[in-house]
């Protein structure tokens, strides 16, 4: 499975997270069409908490975490 | 056109009760901007760098910048600039709120404060007129009641600036506050207030906005654009407005590099119950905003039915996964009780941090607790141990009031405060995050991670995405951020401004508001000056070239946990390459690049 996190506003009419088939999506880009996150919102995108692209690949056992723009200090 | 300073600071001496008005010198303003450049610049001259800085010998000086009060975005910012009795060093503690704006508004650029008074004192500024007051009714108040009842004697118009109980018994840890919780929060600026007796600065102005803008036409369509880029930015306009600060708490704590108990490990399961998303959906009453501030990252919330002033990320983080608490109501309430006894609200939590691993390596004893043991996860401990070194009556309470790196001395271990000159490291893993370590090590006001914030491009991808895990560039981006925030910082805007605004943006407000006509390449050297002589002002105060290090856990303990395990901090490797883009030869700048700056009074010393 793949472990999908969402974070800040992505959480607004969405659960916090979602185990995804890792049969069913082989990039990053696969799962934000599957929860309907467009690309253009998406600030820092996480897998196994390194800074990833919508490309990139992921795998069985993969986390994925998405936060919209934010900052801090 | 004196152009958006008033020319004018109050020296008030607090021995002879002597007050005098000075004129500001125009060019040297100039050259250093104001606030943290400035008031650096004034100290510097003031001779203040030997002196013991718990004695009348230090000076105080409370300086706003030119943009202050202006209607530029953010733009409410003070600073206290001083002596710092926790670092030794150069101390430049900022804050928001209207009590800058106010200053500013009764026509005072910076009042410099020195000498000590013999009974407790209080300071009014009512436009032109100063004047000292017994403040004995006002001792022993929490920061809300204080400002109260201030306002009840001056009007609701009055902001008020004072120190907590913290600041009365002069606890290194202690914060200037104003308007109730906002807060000068960092390297012990409340204790040397608290050295002076001097309670509190009520500041009442007849007028609402400034009068001496140099072009203000030209001011106006500089804003606009300025206005322009924060709105079209989704971290201005949206992103810091829903969730302030605090959704740090999740980022930080994904890549790995969230400091949990005490740094031992740097990854918490629970780090969502402590976050902004937890903060929001449970406490929030509504968001805050500081004057003139279109970001509004201010948290307001319920704490136990009271509606007070919520935590920023720093404390979420340090009262939470760092004590390995996830209670987040026991969080709310410590971090109002820092506001409230005027403590920082990172040097404290930290502090108990160091205090719960010293407990559980057996070097605290259960005896010493007074019945509230220093257990990892205690939510009861961190409440009452930040009220304890709030208002110290144990050995104990009185040692962790003085910070980590001195209580950790204390008890023979050293290596256990996670601090840098003696200040308690800020949110962010150097091991995971390579850029903001050589940051750390170089502030020169000790760790702290408002003096270049390389977690901007290193973990939020701003001004673009740079690889957290190397070292390749981060001397230059570290160099650019802590000269870009030193221009920020002097102009009074909050810093906040820059996810948005970039050099340019600076440079036109600037330039309209005080007809000076700097491009970005000279604003940015203005930023290297102030950096360099922030540092000559440590090396007179007897700051060795070792002090620019990171705590041995940084460098030889990998992290153990999490997505950043087996990392260590390259600080060595960086080090040199930033002395190098400094111009500093053993961490401390040549005469040559002295000379370069226009730093002449500071050549040869």
């Amino acid at each position: 499975m793949i472990e999908v996190k969402l974070f800040a506003t992505f959480r607004e009419g969405r659960e916090k997270a979602y185990s995804l088939s890792a049969e069913k999506f082989h990039t990053a880009s696969e799962i934000l069409k599957e929860l309907d996150i467009p690309e253009k919102d998406v600030a820092i995108l996480l897998i196994n908490g390194f800074h990833s692209r919508p490309e990139s690949a992921v795998a069985d056992g993969d986390t994925v975490s998405l936060f919209p723009p934010v900052a801090g200090g | 056109m004196s152009g958006a300073y008033y020319e004018k600071t109050a020296r008030i001496n607090l021995t002879t009760g002597e007050i005098k008005v000075e004129k500001l010198d125009l060019d040297t303003a100039r050259k250093f901007i104001g606030g943290r450049g400035l008031g650096t610049k004034l100290l510097y001259d003031e001779g203040v760098a030997v002196c013991e800085p718990l004695s009348p010998e230090n000076k105080l000086i409370y300086i706003t910048g030119p943009m202050t009060g202006t209607s530029t975005p953010s733009s409410g910012r003070y600073m206290v600039v001083t002596k710092s009795p926790l670092t030794g060093m150069i101390a430049c503690a900022n804050s928001g709120g209207v009590w800058g704006a106010k200053l500013k508004f009764a026509g005072w650029d910076a009042l410099i404060v020195e000498g000590a008074a013999e009974e407790w004192t209080y300071i009014t500024v009512e436009d032109d007129r100063i004047e000292l007051h017994s403040a004995k009714e006002y001792m022993g108040l929490m920061s809300e009641e204080l400002d109260e009842k201030l306002k009840e004697k001056y009007g609701a118009s009055a902001s008020v600036l004072s120190i907590g109980v913290a600041g009365e018994n002069q606890s290194l840890l202690a914060a200037v506050m104003n308007d109730k919780d906002r807060a000068a929060g960092r390297s012990g600026v409340g204790a040397v207030q608290g050295s002076k007796k001097l309670k509190a600065i009520v500041v009442k102005a007849s007028r609402k906005q400034l009068d001496n803008i140099y072009d203000l036409a030209e001011l106006k369509e500089a804003n606009k654009r300025a206005l322009k880029v924060i709105s079209e930015n989704p971290v201005t306009s949206s992103g810091l407005r829903a969730l302030g600060t605090a959704v740090l708490v999740n980022i930080i704590n994904s890549v790995g590099s969230l400091p949990t108990r005490n740094w031992q490990e740097s990854y918490a399961e629970y780090a969502d119950q402590v976050s902004g998303e937890a903060l929001a959906e449970k406490y929030l009453v509504k968001p805050g905003a500081c004057y003139h501030c279109p970001i509004v990252c201010g948290r307001i919330i319920n704490c136990n039915g009271r509606v007070v002033g919520g935590p920023e990320y720093e404390p979420l983080w340090a009262y939470g996964p760092d004590c390995g608490v996830s209670d987040l109501n026991a969080v709310d309430e410590s971090n109002m009780w820092c506001n409230e006894y005027g403590l920082d609200a990172i040097g404290t939590p930290t502090t108990i941090a160091a205090a719960m691993e010293l407990y559980q390596r057996g070097y605290i004893k259960e005896e010493e607790c007074d019945g509230v043991p220093l257990e990892w996860g205690s939510a009861e401990a961190i409440v009452e141990w930040t009220k304890r070194m709030g208002d110290p009556k144990s050995p104990l309470a009185k040692l962790m009031s003085s910070g980590s790196a001195r209580l950790c001395e204390a008890y023979g271990h050293p290596e256990i405060s996670m601090s840098v000159k003696k200040q308690e490291i800020p949110a962010y893993d150097a091991r995971g995050i390579q850029g903001i370590g050589l940051n750390y090590a170089t502030a020169n006001c000790g760790a702290a991670h408002v003096r270049g914030y390389t977690i901007s491009p290193e973990i939020l991808g701003l001004p673009q995405q740079l690889d957290r895990t190397t070292t390749e560039g981060k001397a230059e981006w570290v160099k650019i951020f802590q000269d870009l925030t030193a221009v920020i910082d002097s102009m009074g805007n909050c810093l906040f401004t820059s996810f948005a605004m970039g050099a340019q943006e600076y440079a036109d407000l600037l330039n309209a508001a005080t007809g000076t006509s700097w491009t970005t390449e000279q604003l940015l050297e203005i930023g290297d000056r102030i950096y360099n002589i922030e540092r000559m002002f440590n090396k007179a105060a007897g700051m060795k070239p070792e002090d620019d290090r990171l705590p041995k856990r940084l460098l030889e303990e990998p992290i153990t946990n999490g997505p950043s395990k087996g990392m260590v901090s390259a600080l060595p490797e960086m080090l040199p390459l930033y002395y190098a883009a400094r111009g500093w030869e053993g961490a401390f700048p040549t005469d040559e690049t002295l000379k370069k700056l226009g730093l002449d009074e500071c050549v040869g010393k």
